[in-house]
């Protein structure tokens, strides 16, 4: 039997290679030495390495007529899109860049950037960006009609921020946690009071009765804790206890908006273009990624009603476009209000976009939860873990970072989304530049195209910021090491 | 808060942990526990066998609340495992289980893993709790591998981390489903040898397992499962050299047939 199947492999094989001896397929052979360890072809290191698995690995391999077409094929569509890209980037900064006008020093505005055919002193067929156009409306774009000698405030809220949100994204850097809990509780508060002025007319009796029920309440929940509340309503008075610190915390947050800091009230109809833009897309994430988290969770909750009221309100936001919540919130809104109580439009269409973003957020972190094994909830439960311990510790960090692309892509979708306000007359970025066309003291044919340029470059520097930042927590989150 | 029924019980046996009394259970219609009755002693060591889909792991999943069992009355640790959520999480306090597919969680630590729930749980502060996550990280020997995450360990170190996991809340009783069904044969002694050594220093045990020399070797009581009931119960020796009913000898030749 042995010896048939010897004397046939030698056969098979030497059709394809050379086999050197025949001796490794017998049965009973005994390795004496060590094959040795050999370094890598220069296919798999290096410079060459790196050009050959990421270029040239799907087009150099001649072995047949099929692999060599292939080969041409990938070869010519990789020319083909080398020469497109190069054609197209270089026109975009020639437009932008090389042939663009940039400076008006004589004031000439319009005729800065006209041909000799159309009155001006640039040659026929000039077709590049006029940035003194830009440079002009500036103010407007990024700004809005935001007051100029208040413009400070405004920078003032973005440098404190900004200089918040690097702390909290550089790793190095102690006291992380802190400086990411003030940006999510104290900024917000300083950032409204900073933008709009503060001093809103809110009566002492208002917050004085807020912070009498958050006290109460805080009572309950003591009471419960120390067990003078009997049976189902303990739990009740737990929850009365942790409301009470939120209604505390509200009754603070209207105290000081109550106060005066002698700052200039600035409406917000004032406000506009990447102001706008930029409150509206942060606090939309900001608030839809907790909110849609919680109702992620009620979805899947075992309490019929909490389920229930969740998937009604999911699935209303979610079947609703935005363009209609909008409309909802600044047409129809109005009209169930009590005569005179009028809220601000810009709040009205922020909770709009909040609420429908959340929506979507919940899906996304549903998908996240159902992905998580079984046993991870049942190991949680069998240690002793409470609900809100389960979800915190164990389940959420795991969901959560299963979903980044999908949170993200929610983000980067309400950022982009946000340029739907300008049809309730909310001026946001692409807002305010389009309105920038219709002043005829520019009016040029590239007008537009350097408006929008501005537009697409600044939304895509904050989506793609916010791309690639995503892609950096997958990779530092990722601890699954399968290999 | 006074609970008559509890202390009634109490006093009645205090080498009691574990008593279940007439508890039926049902998945849907299927009748997963039929009528099981059962009292376990504090350093007993019960293993628990049986074909599969006999309801053994449904039985142990019960006793920490993982099932809810619908008729019946079980008792913890003195406690009665019923719709009250601090009963519940009491006597999970002092329940230990290891899992068969281990359930670490993958996104913390080893050490991170065992601290969790004394300190969550126990309120055990943090230094504390790292020293006694290190303590039985030691005892199943593993102090070394820590600060690494469990998918860098294999599935036998996994398994002792559990182990060592559910050690760290300083449990009662231990209970193990089917602790060495998903290991490969090389790595079943390692966590066969931890779980010697904890039923060698005294710890209330209840294993499902398949693996009969360790029943040999640790139990105080093999208990056979079948179609969802108590069919025999006895001590190794008995149990096995002699088993007196017809579905425990079919299923014993089955298993030791080879």
């Amino acid at each position: 039997m042995t010896r048939k199947v010897i004397k046939a492999a030698p056969k098979k094989t030497t059709m394809k290679k050379a086999i050197p001896s025949d001796i490794d397929t017998q049965a009973g052979y005994v390795r004496i030495e060590d094959a040795p360890l050999l370094p890598p072809p220069p296919s798999e290191v290096g410079v060459t390495g790196w050009l050959y698995k990421n270029i040239f690995a799907s087009m150099s391999d001649f072995g047949s007529v099929s692999a060599t077409l292939k080969s041409v094929f990938v070869a010519a569509s990789t020319l083909f899109i080398l020469y497109f890209l190069i054609t197209q980037i270089s026109g975009l900064l020639d437009f932008a860049i090389f042939s663009a006008v940039w400076s008006d020093p004589e004031g000439l505005k319009r005729q800065a950037c006209w041909t000799v055919e159309q009155g001006g002193a640039l040659p026929n067929g000039w077709h590049a960006a006029c940035w003194p156009f830009i440079e002009a409306k500036a103010k407007f774009i990024f700004y809005g009609a935001y007051p100029s000698d208040d413009l400070w405030r405004v920078n003032l809220t973005y440098a404190l921020g900004g200089f918040m949100l690097a702390w909290v994204m550089i790793e190095r850097l102690p006291y992380r946690k802190i400086v990411g809990i003030l940006l999510l509780t104290v900024y917000p508060v300083m950032a409204t009071v900073l933008l709009t002025g503060g001093a809103f007319s809110i009566s002492t009796g208002t917050i004085g009765g807020a912070t009498i029920l958050g006290l109460a309440l805080i009572t309950i929940g003591r009471l419960g804790k120390a067990g003078y509340v009997s049976g189902a309503f303990g739990d009740l008075a737990l929850v009365a206890g942790v409301c009470g610190w939120l209604v505390i915390l509200f009754a603070a947050v209207l105290a000081v908006f109550a106060i005066d800091f002698d700052l200039e009230a600035i409406d917000t109809r004032d406000w506009g273009g990447l102001l706008i833009t930029l409150v509206v897309a942060i606090t939309g994430i900001v608030a839809s990624l907790p909110l849609g988290i919680l109702l992620a969770l009620g979805r899947r909750s075992e309490m019929p009603v909490a389920r229930f009221l969740c998937t009604v309100f999911i699935e209303f936001w979610r079947g609703v476009p935005l363009i209609t919540v909008l409309f909802m919130a600044s047409v129809m809104l109005p009209l169930f209000m009590p005569e005179g109580v009028n809220f601000d439009m810009l709040l009205r269409a922020l909770i709009g976009v909040t609420l429908f973003s959340a929506a979507y957020m919940a899906e996304v972190v549903r998908g996240g939860l159902q992905a998580i094994d079984k046993g991870q909830y049942e190991g949680a439960d069998a240690v002793g873990l409470s609900y809100w311990q389960s979800m915190r510790l164990i389940i959420l960090p795991q969901a959560l970072t299963h979903v980044i692309p999908g949170i993200v892509n929610t983000f980067i979708g309400l950022f982009k989304d946000t340029a739907l306000v300008s049809i309730v007359g909310i001026f946001d970025l692409l807002g305010a530049a389009q309105s920038t066309l219709a002043d005829a003291a520019w009016s040029t044919p590239v007008q537009g195209l350097t408006g929008y340029l501005v537009v697409a470059v600044i939304f895509f520097v904050f989506c793609f910021g916010m791309s690639r930042y995503s892609m950096f927590m997958e990779r530092k989150l990722n601890r699954s090491h399968k290999s | 808060m006074a609970q008559p029924q509890n202390t009634a019980e109490q006093s009645v046996d205090q080498k009691t942990i574990v008593s279940m009394r007439n508890v039926n259970k049902w998945f849907g219609q299927f009748h997963v526990l039929r009528d099981i009755n059962l009292s376990v002693d504090k350093g007993e060591r019960i293993v628990v066998c049986g074909p599969s889909g006999s309801g053994k792991s449904t039985l142990i999943r019960c006793l920490n609340r993982l099932e809810k069992h619908q008729d019946g009355d079980i008792f913890v640790h003195g406690i009665e495992l019923n719709n009250d959520v601090k009963n519940i999480d009491e006597i999970r306090r002092e329940v230990g289980m290891v899992f068969q597919h281990f359930n670490l969680f993958p996104h913390l630590s080893i050490l991170e893993n065992c601290m969790l729930a004394p300190i969550w749980v126990r309120k055990t502060p943090r230094a504390e709790a790292e020293e006694i996550a290190m303590h039985f990280l030691t005892r199943v020997k593993i102090p070394e591998q820590a600060s690494k995450y469990p998918g860098q360990l294999s599935g036998g170190q996994q398994q002792r981390v559990a182990i060592a996991r559910a050690l760290c809340m300083q449990p009662q009783l231990m209970l193990f489903d089917e602790p060495t069904s998903a290991l490969d044969p090389e790595m079943i002694k390692e966590v066969l040898d931890t779980m010697v050594e904890l039923a060698d220093d005294g710890m209330t045990m209840i294993c499902v397992t398949h693996e009969m020399g360790f029943a040999r070797r640790v139990a105080d009581r093999v208990i056979f499962m079948d179609e969802g009931q108590i069919v025999e119960q006895n001590e190794p020796e008995a149990f096995f050299n002699n088993p007196k009913s017809d579905r425990t000898k079919l299923f014993l030749s089955q298993i030791l047939g080879h």
